[in-house]
Parts: structure tokens; sequence; C-alpha cells
């Protein structure tokens, strides 16, 4: 397990700091203020995940006048992903596309 | 200690090896269901393998039987190590009374030991989202 693993799970291990960036994840771009609404803790609480969100690069953050916009990063979580079960979908795909060819070739 | 993963795709192919071998040989042909490529079926060529959506494969031939077997490496550099991807590709032949039984095996691991696998670059991100559009076409 790398350092990079490591700091995603410890990152996504705190249920508060998992819901806001699901909450990103599934509703998109969101202010502080708006996160908080729902989040069930003060601002500053919310403003204190999303900066270890942001850390992780788990989250982007956009300045746009006195606001602060927050976005979910989900290539940060590309690590996490066994490169074995893409290739796996990538051969199939292909030998698909092989034995269509092979149809097409003269003998 | 490097962890390896493998892929093992296996499949009974309705033609014979030696025509099946032109498709994995013949870069047009190549083209046609991989990836477009500048192959030679000479151990040690070194060629490419670019994606559509801007990736370059690095590739060297590291074994050539006509009809039984081809290897060749399929690696992806990236400054990053943890998106980065060493591997090797062997395409297995064997005859059959209905045609070929195809075995393609992907080993690979991550140059970073501490990182023995796992990774998927933003580029393979896109080549797959890529690939699922087109097969979505193509249903």
């Amino acid at each position: 397990m790398s350092a990079a693993h490591d700091e995603l799970f410890r990152t996504l291990a705190d249920p508060t700091r998992r819901a806001i960036f699901e909450r990103l994840c599934r509703e998109g771009e969101k202010t502080v203020g708006a996160l908080t609404e729902r989040a069930g803790v003060s601002q500053p609480v919310v403003s204190k995940h999303l900066g270890v969100l942001k850390q992780a690069g788990l989250v982007r953050d956009r300045h746009e006048g006195r606001h602060t916009h927050y976005s979910a990063q989900l290539s940060a979580l590309a690590p996490l992903i066994d490169w074995t079960s893409k290739m796996t979908g990538f051969w199939e795909s292909r030998f698909d596309a092989l034995e269509d060819l092979l149809k097409r070739m003269d003998q | 200690m490097t962890e390896t993963r493998s892929v093992v795709i296996e499949r009974e192919i309705a033609h014979p090896p030696e025509k099946l071998w032109r498709a994995l040989t013949q870069p047009h042909l190549i083209a046609d269901w991989l990836m477009k490529n500048d192959f030679a079926p000479n151990v040690g060529h070194r060629f490419k393998l670019s994606g559509d959506w801007g990736g370059v494969l690095d590739c060297e031939v590291l074994e050539v039987e006509p009809n039984k077997t081809l290897s060749y490496t399929w690696n992806y550099e990236n400054d990053d190590a943890a998106y980065a991807l060493q591997s090797v590709v062997t395409f297995t032949l064997t005859p059959t009374s209905t045609g070929t039984h195809l075995r393609m095996e992907q080993a690979g691991f991550r140059p970073d030991q501490k990182q023995a696998y796992g990774g998927a670059h933003a580029g393979w991100k896109q080549f797959f989202d890529k690939l699922d559009g087109v097969l979505a076409r193509e249903s």
C-alpha cells in the first residue's frame, strides 16, 4: 500500500468528510455555505474537512467574488482502481473487434 | 518484493491460427482491431501503439513464433509513478478442430515497487470512456 493510497483511505475514513465528498460527486459544485446546510456540523468544521479533502486532491476550489466553490476531483480516486479490471474490459472489447476483423478477412 | 498481476483472456476463435496470426502481426490489421502502430514481427523491434485518446504505449517485441506465440512489452510512461504501467502481453495460439484457441495474458507491475499494482491514468479513463461510447454506438 503506497503513501498515496494511505492518504486517500485516511481522508475518506471520516464519515462527515466522506459525506461531503459524496455530495460533491453527486450534486456537483457547491459553496461552503450550501454544504453546511445539510452537513449537520458548523461551517468552520465543514471548511476544515474541505481543506483536508483539498490536500488529498479530492476536491478543487474556485474563487468567485466572496464565495469559494468546491468540486469533487474523481480522478484522485484513480490510484485505487485496479488496472487489471480495466484491462480485462479493454481486451474483451478488442477481441470482439478482432473477431469482427477475421470475419471480414479473406481466407 | 514486486507484486505482479495478470489479466488473462481466452477465446475460441472460429478461424485457423495462420489467419489469426496475420491479424496479430500485420500493422494495417492490428490497426483495425487494436491501435495504430508501427509493428514488425521481429524480436527486438521497438514500436508504438497510439490510441485515439492521444496516449502512446511503448512496446518491444520479445518473442515471435509464427502461428503460435507473440509477446511484446506494453509500457505506459508517466511522470507520476503511480500512473505508469510496465507490462508484457503474450498471445498464445493453439489449433483446435474448429479453429484456434486464443489466450492473451498481460502481466504487469508498477515501476515503483511500493506501488505494486493499481492505477488508471486519466488517459486510460478517457480511453475507456471513449471505448464505452464506441461500444454503445455499435450495439
